[in-house]
């Protein structure tokens, strides 16, 4: 491989200079595959997955602590992916206040802070936090998808009041990703398209117009211009990768489109489908390095998820379905969950599917999972569940569970955001403000 | 305090009583303790109150104003496919929520990608033809007279107001730089075009105000904005050339100058396209993008059926409202309605060969839009109907009241259904309002709810559940009904019905929440709708003749957000 990597495209349309986040190719690592060859490490990447409604404790949390724990009911799921895989337990939110039931939970865990009005955080979510930092470099700073086919089903916020709405269409987000903006890294032919630096320079034309209008609005609207200045010179960037020869990825191996969208609707089995779709592409655009930054969410908070021939969606399901006396527990509400942590472990054993380096692209992922409440029958905010996934590059170690005996849920975010580089002393507010990390996994 | 005592049945309601309850409906929030209303007088006013006026506003045009915009401009074959996402619900409305979130990378995306794809129709040969004002000497280099041509005259539209020469200058420059890089003038033509497209000016509607010289010290809306604000509250789209010249003369800052326009807006066709966007927004009809039934429970309940029904009651607003400028109340007892070969289906009904008009017999227990089974689906769940979220919608988004939230870890143990003598919803939802911790809130929603129990989750009409008979008797504030017919004459005789409307308009038109020092203004709208015989184009007129629509207040709204 002699092309030069790290030199920017000169040459290209009259001298024009193009600086881009370029893909990584296996040429560039080093002899055992966990660096650049230049011994800066591999990129790690940061997920996050959700699904809504909790879980049972009393089937879910398993007895014994550590690596050598064994499965419970409701965790029987993920046994293949157990060893890529902590569990979390016995974490709290605190609400801090006015109370959303389905809402405060997992925006404490995302955002650190507590709603104090409906359906707006205070502050951006921790995948943005974290894709300002990592993402800035590839073809897309994040991406977030559904599996519930709902364009509202909101689990990332840019900021308080920007919500990055998910992909929902299978077909559409396949067109996002390996349409026709997509350059194949493996490829035998590059040819830059003149056309692409013409369009990126006109959009010096719309610039001069932020300025005008940066004078005319107050403060908050201000910052929404910036907000769109900043997109502005995310298209300059996406252009920037279309005029660039990518690099050959053996990894990245895009499936053809999809001949037809799924039915809609929120069946279990459809939201299984709808899923496992969109998970693919979402592992695909990981490994292509077409993002560092992903969210997946398999049902909303208040999950409407619903079991063919039962008249109760999941969330009405956990409030109205009586507790069976010989289980002990609510069967049906239970059922969901079991669902849910098999798509969890669809997701996760993706990731492990994919080779890189010398191990997986799981090795280079960490991936948080959380809900919005523990048991989601009395929409508790105490004995909260939740995950982590891969091993962020060897900093993090997995196959374990952890009682966090109450401790902040946020200090498992917290924990998340230093692995993954991020230089802040405490994160959070009030009562949910931390500065304690989760000494067990890290490596 | 209700309408009970009102025995003459005529629609007149004495000005104290009508704003008495308006002022209770302005209140917001329904008490779960008390909700029977305590109301207090307030005094009718004839004349628009004096007003602090509506703040400016930034917003970002919707996905259907951006659609109806190029469609406006380029001709209605220019469709991109356009998945923009929609603003989040903000004081009962989308629309509003466009004043206050930002943009994010994807949805620029998204909005060069549409911005593309009508850059390259537009000006493909076919289009071209007849959207260019001028041919260029050569089609294989830049002409920037004819350029600017071009870009000027689609300019003016899309900006909603004539390009500065700087910024007219500066996309003629890429146009020709395009052009003869490319050797192809309409390349360079379609490349400059795109992005204009995806520029701050396009994309946002900002609002910008100068001094009013009919009012010393205060601000009013430079003519541009307010051609805009009037165009996007009656057309859902942007301002036409006539709207566009109304603005340029001056003649909409006269006061007959303005109701000129405004009274040709209302005429216009475009009404329609306009009042199909706010009722879709105001009835909350985004859900039926997401709905979804169990189709082993409801077989009936087709793709196609849902759409229609979406479309029935749409139908039936602007055929009432719009065409035959009827009585909004009555839109929620009138039999009159429209019917698909789908709808037919659910509604038991000799299927038609297409859309046709419809009425309901006498004694049919369908009557009003309440008893569409749009409202009926959309408020239930996938495998059953609901008492409790089809009481809920209506409160909130007919009648403006937000239904209180559940409490904090509540034990919902006693909301279960154990008990295998409970048949019917009526039993389930008596076993709510007997547990006092659940009966605050319940005793809102459900009372109203169950007079629509004769209707299952799918719309369709049913006298027994589970082999139990139905008893759709219930009560709205006070009033006392044995079935639907009578939850409609209620709704119909509900004072907040009317102020919820125009709440709703007010705000949307304005673009952003109503704030309390608006309530004096709202009163007086109330009487004006009412004066008028609840007939929508009077309180449209009224709203956009307005000194509060048309003034600009001190920037104060970042309280409003938070709401």
């Amino acid at each position: 491989m002699t092309f030069d990597r790290r030199s920017a495209l000169k040459g290209l349309l009259g001298g024009g200079a193009v600086t881009v986040g370029l893909p990584l190719l296996d040429a560039d690592l080093n002899g055992n595959g966990t660096a650049f060859a230049d011994e800066s490490p591999l990129p790690v990447r940061f997920g996050t997955w959700f699904w809504g409604c909790g879980i049972t404790k009393k089937i879910f949390v398993p007895a014994q602590t550590g690596k050598n724990y064994e499965l419970t009911e409701e965790l029987e799921a993920i046994k293949n992916v157990k060893q890529h895989i902590n569990v979390h337990t016995n974490l709290t939110a605190y609400r801090d206040g006015t109370f959303f039931c389905h809402y405060t939970g997992w925006v404490v865990f995302r955002t650190g802070s507590a709603p104090v009005v409906g359906n707006l955080p205070l502050y951006e979510s921790l995948d943005t936090t974290l894709a300002n930092r990592i993402g800035r470099t590839t073809r897309f700073k994040s991406l977030t998808a559904t599996a519930t086919g709902d364009i509202r089903n909101i689990i990332s916020y840019e900021n308080a009041t920007t919500p990055n709405p998910p992909e929902f269409s299978p077909m559409a987000f396949y067109t996002r990703l390996f349409g026709p903006d997509f350059q194949d890294p493996n490829a035998a032919e590059f040819k830059p398209n003149p056309r692409i630096m013409m369009r990126k320079s006109a959009l010096s034309a719309v610039t001069d117009q932020i300025k005008a209008l940066n004078g005319k609005v107050g403060a908050e609207d201000k910052a929404r211009l910036d907000q769109y200045f900043t997109g502005l010179r995310h298209l300059e960037q996406q252009f920037d990768h279309q005029l660039t020869k990518p690099e050959p990825r053996a990894a990245c191996k895009p499936a053809k489109a999809f001949k037809e969208e799924p039915a809609p609707g929120t069946d279990s089995q459809l939201i299984a489908t709808r899923h496992k779709m969109m998970t693919d592409l979402m592992v695909m655009a990981v490994a292509c390095d077409q993002t560092r930054v992903f969210n997946m969410t398999m049902s909303k908070s208040d999950s409407n998820t619903t079991k063919q021939g039962y008249e109760k969606p999941h969330h009405t399901c956990t409030h109205e379905e009586s507790i069976d006396e010989k289980l002990g527990y609510q069967p049906n509400a239970s059922w969901f969950t079991k669902r849910s942590m098999e798509t969890w472990a669809y997701f996760v054993e993706a990731f492990s599917k994919i080779k890189e380096g010398d191990g997986t692209l799981l090795d280079n992922v960490l991936i948080m999972a959380n809900t919005d409440v523990s048991y989601a029958r009395v929409h508790s905010l105490e004995e909260m569940p939740a995950f982590t996934a891969g091993r962020a590059g060897g900093k993090v170690k997995t196959g374990l569970h952890i009682d966090h005996k109450g401790g902040q849920g946020t200090a498992l975010s917290y924990t998340c955001l230093k692995v993954m580089g991020l230089e802040v002393d405490s994160w959070g507010t009030k009562s949910n403000q931390t500065n304690k990390e989760v000494g067990e996994i890290l490596a | 305090m209700h309408l009970s005592g009102r025995r003459d049945g005529t629609l007149f309601l004495s000005s104290i009583v009508r704003n008495a309850l308006v002022g209770l409906a302005a209140a917001g929030v329904v008490s779960c303790s008390s909700p029977s209303p305590q109301a207090t007088a307030v005094t009718a006013k004839v004349s628009e109150p004096v007003t602090a006026g509506s703040p400016k506003r930034l917003r970002i045009l919707t996905e259907a104003q951006y659609l109806n915009t190029i469609a406006y401009v380029f001709g209605p074959d220019i469709r991109p496919v356009a998945t923009f996402p929609p603003a989040q619900r903000t004081d009962g409305l989308i629309a509003l929520g466009t004043s206050r979130g930002g943009v994010t990378t994807q949805q620029l995306e998204l909005y060069q990608k549409a911005a593309l794809t009508v850059s390259q129709m537009a000006l493909d040969p076919q289009h071209r033809a007849f959207l260019m004002p001028c041919k260029p000497a050569s089609d294989a280099a830049a002409d920037r007279a004819c350029a600017a041509a071009f870009l000027k005259e689609k300019g003016r539209l899309l900006n909603r107001r004539p390009l500065t020469e700087s910024e007219l200058n500066a996309f003629v420059d890429e146009a020709a730089k395009s052009a003869d890089g490319l050797k192809d003038f309409y390349a360079g033509l379609s490349i400059a075009l795109e992005a204009m497209l995806v520029s701050p000016n396009v994309l946002f509607v900002t609002e910008t105000s100068e001094a009013d010289p009919g009012a010393p010290g205060r601000q009013r809306l430079d003519s541009y904005s307010l051609a805009t604000r009037l165009s996007l509250f009656l057309w859902n789209a942007v301002p036409d050339d006539g709207l566009l010249k109304a603005a340029e003369s001056g003649e909409l800052h006269t006061e007959k100058g303005l109701a000129r326009q405004v009274d040709r807006m209302l005429a216009s066709v475009r009404l329609e396209t306009g009042m199909r966007a706010f009722f879709d927004d105001m009835f909350g009809f985004d859900d039926f993008n997401a709905l979804s039934k169990d189709a082993t429970v409801y077989p009936k309940f087709t793709g196609q059926a849902m759409a229609d029904a979406r479309e029935e009651t749409i139908r039936t607003v602007i055929d009432h409202l719009v065409t035959q400028k009827k009585d909004y109340r009555d839109l929620y007892t009138t039999r009159a309605t429209f019917i698909s070969p789908a709808l037919a289906v659910i509604y038991g009904l000799t299927t038609p060969p297409s859309w046709t008009r419809y009425e309901f017999p006498a004694g049919s227990p369908r009557a009003g839009i309440l008893t569409h089974i749009s409202f009926l689906a959309v408020h239930s769940h996938p495998g059953r109907s609901s008492a409790t979220l089809r009481g809920k919608a209506l409160r909130e988004l007919l009648l403006c009241q937000p239904v209180p939230r559940p409490p904090a870890n509540v034990d919902f143990s006693a909301v279960e259904n154990p008990k295998p003598g409970m048949r019917t919803a009526r039993d389930r939802v008596t076993f709510h309002l007997e547990n006092p911790v659940c009966a605050g809130c319940h005793k809102i929603t459900d009372p109203m709810g169950l007079a629509l129990e004769n209707f299952d989750g799918s719309g369709r009409y049913r006298e027994t559940e589970r082999g139990s008979p139905i008893d759709a008797s219930g009560s709205l504030d006070g009033r006392a009904f044995t079935n639907v017919a009578g939850l409609g004459q209620a709704l119909h005789d509900h004072p907040a019905l009317t102020s919820c409307l125009v709440k709703r308009a007010y705000s949307y038109g304005t673009g952003g929440p109503t704030e309390p020092s608006d309530r004096p203004l709202l009163s007086y709208l109330d009487t004006r709708f009412a004066d008028d015989s609840y007939r929508l184009a009077g309180l449209l007129r009224a709203i956009a003749l307005s000194h509060s629509f048309s003034q600009v207040s001190a920037p104060a709204a970042d309280a409003a957000r938070a709401n």
